[in-house]
């Protein structure tokens, strides 16, 4: 036991980047709940097919705070479709690394952005 | 007592620092008192007289005889001693057994076991504050109620249990009482007579003593069988060389308890209550696990809303202050401890639980220094935590 995790995992919990919600946001996602323990709430903003803001909020570990931050930051700017590849494996390997009992930590932020995405191509 | 200035440990609850005076009786027993008890010539006899003297050491902490204690190699293997063996032995007796749902998983999963092989466990439940209720206990015995295994004090809130009077309500039945006093050695006075205890055990590594020591306290006449084999040590109850070292550092531990404790106790409390008292003031919606006076003088258990307790432990260890949770993020979810589900803590604030463990070695400037880290730490996590409304 005890916490394994590289610096970049720790720079991004302790200087989580794009935290907090945004009022003129087009999509807002939620998933988890409190009773499964883990939650997490996505603010995007669109224009012109790509992500042109995103903010999170999350109820979680360390590592979720961490990759949830770097989620954010890699799909920041991206097409809709990029920012869909970026999956909880990209994430993980791009912050070099989870100890294998935290990896669904990382699920989270792509999992509410997929989701996201999806009810808002249903919509149009 | 020397220790990194720039660490605040205080996850006492865990592990403990072993005193220097216990590291110093320990020592010559590694390389020139290295005998075993079993041999005859004068190594041996070495080796039989510091364990004898460490029994009796053991034995005055609790207020037993000598030959009522038996050193084992720790908490959980003595709670399997006294679960298993009792039953084992007593089967013609009955087959029952009374425990409580926050008792440590060395009792718990031990009971889980003995179901499995036919024995039936009663797991009373706790209240808000984690007490076992007598009226529960009196309604759960039966005629087949062998043994009942209540906790002193609970490891992870503190509750203390009224053990003297769920001795007395177990005798009344005729049934055996063994407690877990793991967490409660040390930090309240023990005397088995008082307490009406048939079986108790304690550890080592929880009282400044080694790890991988402990022992049981079985009262003379209780019917119990090994469930370890061999060479017959410890009056055949628990085979294996005897772990000198460790039983001399046990012994010396527990003279030190003897001397120290009621001053320890005095300013463990000090400590706790200003730790309590401060981050309740401090931060809002913030709430005490456990009972606020029926609690180990060491336990600080607080739950923060709204704020994950890993994070939180997470926060604290960069900042060099050690300390630990009721949360568990691991594999698929997160889980809130048995402990604080079986007091119905709603969810949201179980798993922002935050622990506090202290020892005699802490000081006043070490929890001022955690009052001043914790609040903006809280506060840093909620602004970015989904379940946090401010108001």
């Amino acid at each position: 036991m005890g916490f394994e995790f590289n610096e970049k995992v720790i720079d991004h919990f302790e200087n989580p980047r794009n935290v907090g919600e945004l009022e003129d946001a087009d999509i807002v996602e939620t998933v988890g709940s409190p009773v499964c323990g883990d939650m997490l709430t996505l603010y995007i903003k669109l224009k012109d097919g790509k992500v042109n803001d995103v903010k999170f909020k999350t109820f979680g570990c360390g590592a979720a705070i961490a990759t949830s931050s770097l989620f954010t930051e890699l799909i920041k700017g991206k097409t809709i479709e990029e920012a869909l590849k970026v999956t909880s494996d990209v994430v993980v390997d791009v912050i070099g690394g989870l100890p294998e009992k935290k990896v669904h930590c990382s699920l989270l932020a792509p999992d509410a952005f997929k989701q996201a995405i999806e009810k808002y191509k249903e919509k149009q | 007592m020397t220790s990194e200035i720039d660490r605040i440990y205080l996850d006492n609850s865990a592990t403990t620092a072993v005193d220097r005076k216990v590291i110093n009786a320990m020592l010559p027993f590694f390389d020139v008192k290295y005998g075993n008890a079993s041999s005859l010539h004068s190594f041996g006899k070495e080796a039989t007289d510091a364990l004898e003297s460490s029994r009796r050491k053991v034995a005055t902490a609790v207020g037993a005889m000598p030959k009522e204690v038996y050193f084992t190699a720790g908490g959980t293997e003595s709670n399997n001693i006294a679960l298993q063996g009792v039953m084992l032995k007593n089967k013609s007796r009955g087959n029952h057994i009374i425990t409580s749902s926050i008792e440590h998983p060395a009792v718990l999963e031990t009971c889980e076991f003995l179901e499995t092989i036919g024995f039936e466990v009663t797991y009373l439940p706790v209240d808000k504050m984690g007490i076992v209720s007598l009226d529960d206990l009196d309604g759960a015995m039966t005629d087949k109620t062998v043994l009942v295994s209540i906790m002193h004090a609970n490891n992870e809130v503190g509750t203390i249990q009224p053990i003297r009077e769920i001795g007395a309500l177990s005798h009344e039945h005729g049934a055996l009482f063994h407690t877990d006093a793991v967490q409660s050695f040390g930090k309240i006075p023990i005397d088995v007579e008082y307490n009406n205890i048939d079986l108790l055990s304690i550890s080592g590594h929880k009282v400044h003593g080694p790890k991988g020591i402990g022992a049981l306290y079985v009262r003379e006449g209780t019917p119990i069988q090994p469930i370890i084999y061999g060479g017959g040590h410890e009056r055949g109850l628990r085979s294996s060389t005897e772990n000198i070292p460790g039983i001399v550092g046990f012994g010396k531990a527990c003279e030190l308890i003897s001397t120290h404790l009621d001053k320890d106790i005095i300013s463990m409390t000090k400590l706790r209550d200003s730790l309590i008292k401060e981050i309740l003031d401090s931060v809002p919606k913030t709430k005490l696990n456990g009972h606020p006076t029926k609690r180990l003088c060491n336990n600080v258990n607080i739950s923060f809303e709204a704020v994950e307790g890993e994070a939180l432990v997470l926060s604290l260890d960069r900042t060099g202050i050690a300390a630990s949770t009721g949360s568990a993020c691991s594999s698929k979810n997160f889980t809130a401890s048995h402990v604080l589900l079986s007091m119905k803590i709603p969810d949201i604030m179980a798993l922002g639980s935050l622990r506090f463990s202290l020892s005699r070695y802490n000081t006043q400037d070490e929890i001022s220094y955690i009052l001043d880290k914790i609040p903006p730490m809280v506060q840093r996590l909620r602004d970015m935590s989904s379940l946090w409304k401010e108001e």
